[in-house]
């Protein structure tokens, strides 16, 4: 009843009702999201809206797009932002070197007798080359697919409006071409790592959730669920030691990602345990800075990996 | 669970749209604004989560009404009055806060007290300007509440904003890198043959200026006039950034963005908890870097510090992210009202800590060295 108010669909796996369900589905694939995150995913897919996703680099803003396409089983298309971005580089260009051969083409062949049919065939469909926005527009499966606009904080004032455009309408026009309009719009979802503030505008076309480190218990759970290998006492000592991590005052305090890897690493060195030797063998892998490093080993390696024992036992 | 409340309202609108509208007015009343649309978005969430579960109407307020974690505090206290005390009653009145920013009485129009002495033509014309001439080197403390008004109108003058860098965003230009997309596009016209080459090159933009404007006690003659400066700059569009510090930091850029300076200044007041308290500089500049600068708005900006820097922290901290900034910055400025007293030595153990980190070096006390500043930021000394 209440898809039929607006005539709008939501995009929600079979069997999920609401967002417990999403968020245990979410589960099988391999992402723990907390009730906050999970109801945003669900209002996101069930009203048809972009969802905004902000918080620091490595909280897994970006995971999110990934594991729902995983989840809805459509194909992830992904437009990574950059500065100057434009509308060439994110929705479509025309293929001038191929419409080129095609007038040389049709003069070899003398078939250009009639311009404006060359014209007509010169901006068809076939020589428009199709970038992430359009892709996602035109995609026609059965489910639509998931739309992941990485790091719109990097593009500027320009493209924003233009991505204000698309969200609401969810059409682009080419002007030789006309308007091409998604059948059904895609699973938006939009990250940014706050470099900048974006405009309210295209914030308040989304619905939004700033994500934020993951709690000790959580990140203990993200560690066994995603590294499986490692044992229950090795991923609370990872844990405590990357939340011991984040209160120093690093350039880069560790995400989840970095969680993991460090994980993966001490796994791959056979570690059933933290201690000094093997942090200091694997730092680089949870720090990325050479001062952060530095700065770790001077204020004692063993006192992190100690206090981590004290608390894991 | 999940399903929609009986359904009383008319069809079209959302059933919750009365409760939504009961917390939109809660909301604004702890001083988040929220528009209609989100509302209405705010009521359709709510049909599709169970409205009688708390953390359900917590989590749908939250992703439809709250757009930066800074709000996240508000609503979280506008939350609890909405569904503790019932939606029907008023929110309590928040605390008042003391604004020590003034409001100058609109009555006063900029007072042109022209000398009407009568000397030669040149005089004449000298002391026809002579009030504003005063006022530019005037010291701010010594201003009076009609020479605020005419401060603004000298700061609408005055043109503050960064320096001009390249950006990585390329526009079409006589000359300059060859555009093969238009060269091509063009050739279409004149059958495939390229008879006109197309050129574009990097545009050329400002850099961003992010300023850092001291409102705690021992600025308070100073800041008022800044913080004027402040707006001047964030009201003319320029690519800038506003903070204040004081025993914390606040952006201030949206407060200030409103063309009318008083309002503007008050909306700033307001957004500021900390304003004529004490000085945590080191903390204040780190919560910058950290939250904002290291993100990228420090990245190749222009950074100005607008304090006396007195500093109640620990002036290690404080040395330490200095440094931490001027590695992030193009350019950092130190702006303090102090340095034109005579004798002046960078006593405060702040400052002295802060100034082998600082490009430049200025005073701030008058007009006439807030445009001095407005040269600076914009690489007019070093340029050319």
């Amino acid at each position: 009843m209440t898809e039929a108010t607006n005539g709008r669909r939501g995009a929600l796996p079979p069997g999920v009702s609401h967002a417990g369900d999403l968020a245990s589905r979410l589960r099988e694939h391999d992402y723990l999201a907390d009730e906050g995150l999970a109801t945003a995913i669900f209002l996101a897919l069930k009203l048809g809206r972009p969802l905004f996703l902000e918080g620091e680099a490595g909280v897994g803003k970006t995971e999110v797009a990934k594991v729902l396409s995983r989840v809805l089983d459509t194909p992830l298309i992904r437009l990574q932002c950059y500065e100057g971005i434009d509308v060439y580089q994110a929705v479509y260009e025309w293929d001038y070197a191929r419409q080129l051969l095609h007038i040389r083409a049709a003069e070899a062949l003398g078939t250009e007798e009639d311009p404006e049919r060359l014209e007509r065939d010169l901006y068809s469909r076939e020589f428009l080359v199709s970038r992430p926005l359009l892709q996602a527009l035109e995609h026609r499966v059965p489910s639509p697919p998931v739309l992941l606009i990485d790091e719109v904080d990097r593009s500027d004032d320009e493209f924003e409006a233009f991505l204000l455009e698309i969200l609401s309408d969810f059409a682009v026009t080419i002007p030789e071409l006309g308007t091409i309009q998604a059948e059904r719009p895609p699973v938006a979802i939009l990250t940014s790592n706050r470099t900048r503030e974006v405009h309210d505008a295209l914030k308040r076309r989304c619905l939004y959730f700033y994500i934020e480190h993951p709690s000790f218990e959580r990140e203990v759970e993200i560690v066994r669920l995603r590294v499986p290998e490692a044992e229950e006492a090795l991923a609370r000592q990872v844990a405590a030691a990357v939340e011991r991590l984040r209160r120093m005052d690093l350039y880069k305090p560790p995400g989840v990602a970095e969680t993991l890897d460090w994980t993966q690493a001490l796994v791959a060195l056979g570690a059933k345990e933290l201690d000094e030797t093997i942090v200091r063998a694997t730092i680089g892998s949870v720090l990325k800075y050479r001062e952060d490093q530095q700065r770790t080993k001077n204020a004692g390696l063993s006192a992190l990996v100690g206090g981590v024992r004290g608390d894991g036992g | 669970m999940g399903t929609v409340a009986e359904g009383q309202a008319p069809a079209g609108a959302p059933p919750m749209l009365d409760a939504a509208v009961a917390f939109g007015r809660v909301l604004r009343g702890a001083g988040l604004r929220v528009g209609t649309d989100r509302l209405v978005e705010f009521a359709r969430a709510l049909e599709e989560l169970d409205a009688a579960r708390r953390d359900d109407v917590y989590w749908a307020g939250r992703i439809t009404l709250v757009s930066r974690p800074e709000e996240i505090e508000t609503y979280d206290r506008a939350f609890e009055i909405f569904w503790d005390e019932g939606a029907s009653r008023r929110p309590k009145p928040r605390p008042k806060i003391r604004l020590s920013i003034p409001q100058p009485d609109k009555s006063v129009m900029p007072a042109k007290k022209t000398a009407e002495r009568s000397e030669s033509g040149e005089e004449a014309v000298r002391l026809r300007y002579s009030p504003v001439e005063v006022l530019r080197t005037k010291d701010f403390a010594l201003y009076s509440q009609e020479e605020f008004a005419e401060l603004q109108r000298l700061l609408a003058d005055l043109r503050i904003s960064g320096a001009l860098k390249k950006s990585r965003r390329l526009e079409p230009a006589p000359r300059g890198r060859h555009d093969p997309r238009r060269t091509l596009r063009g050739a279409m016209r004149t059958g495939g043959e390229a008879l006109r080459h197309r050129f574009r090159r990097a545009r050329i933009q400002p850099r961003r200026v992010v300023l850092l404007c001291d409102v705690s006690g021992s600025m308070a003659a100073y800041s008022r006039a800044l913080l004027r400066f402040l707006h001047a700059g964030v009201a003319s569009g320029a690519r800038l950034e506003a903070f204040s510090i004081g025993t914390r930091l606040t952006r201030i850029t949206r407060e200030l963005a409103t063309r009318d300076p008083d309002q503007a200044l008050r909306q700033a007041a307001g957004a500021m908890k900390d304003i004529s308290g004490g000085t945590r500089l080191g903390d204040a500049i780190k919560e910058f870097v950290d939250r904002w600068g290291q993100r990228g708005m420090a990245r190749g900006a222009v950074v100005v510090i607008l304090s006396d820097g007195w500093d109640r922290g620990d002036v290690e901290v404080l040395a330490e992210q200095m440094r931490r900034l001027s590695r992030l910055a193009h350019k950092v400025i130190w702006v303090n009202p102090l340095k034109s007293a005579p004798g002046y030595k960078p006593l405060a153990a702040g400052m002295s800590a802060a100034l082998p980190h600082v490009d430049v070096f200025l005073s701030g006390h008058n007009f006439e060295s807030l445009e001095e500043l407005a040269a600076a930021i914009a690489d007019a000394t070093s340029a050319r």
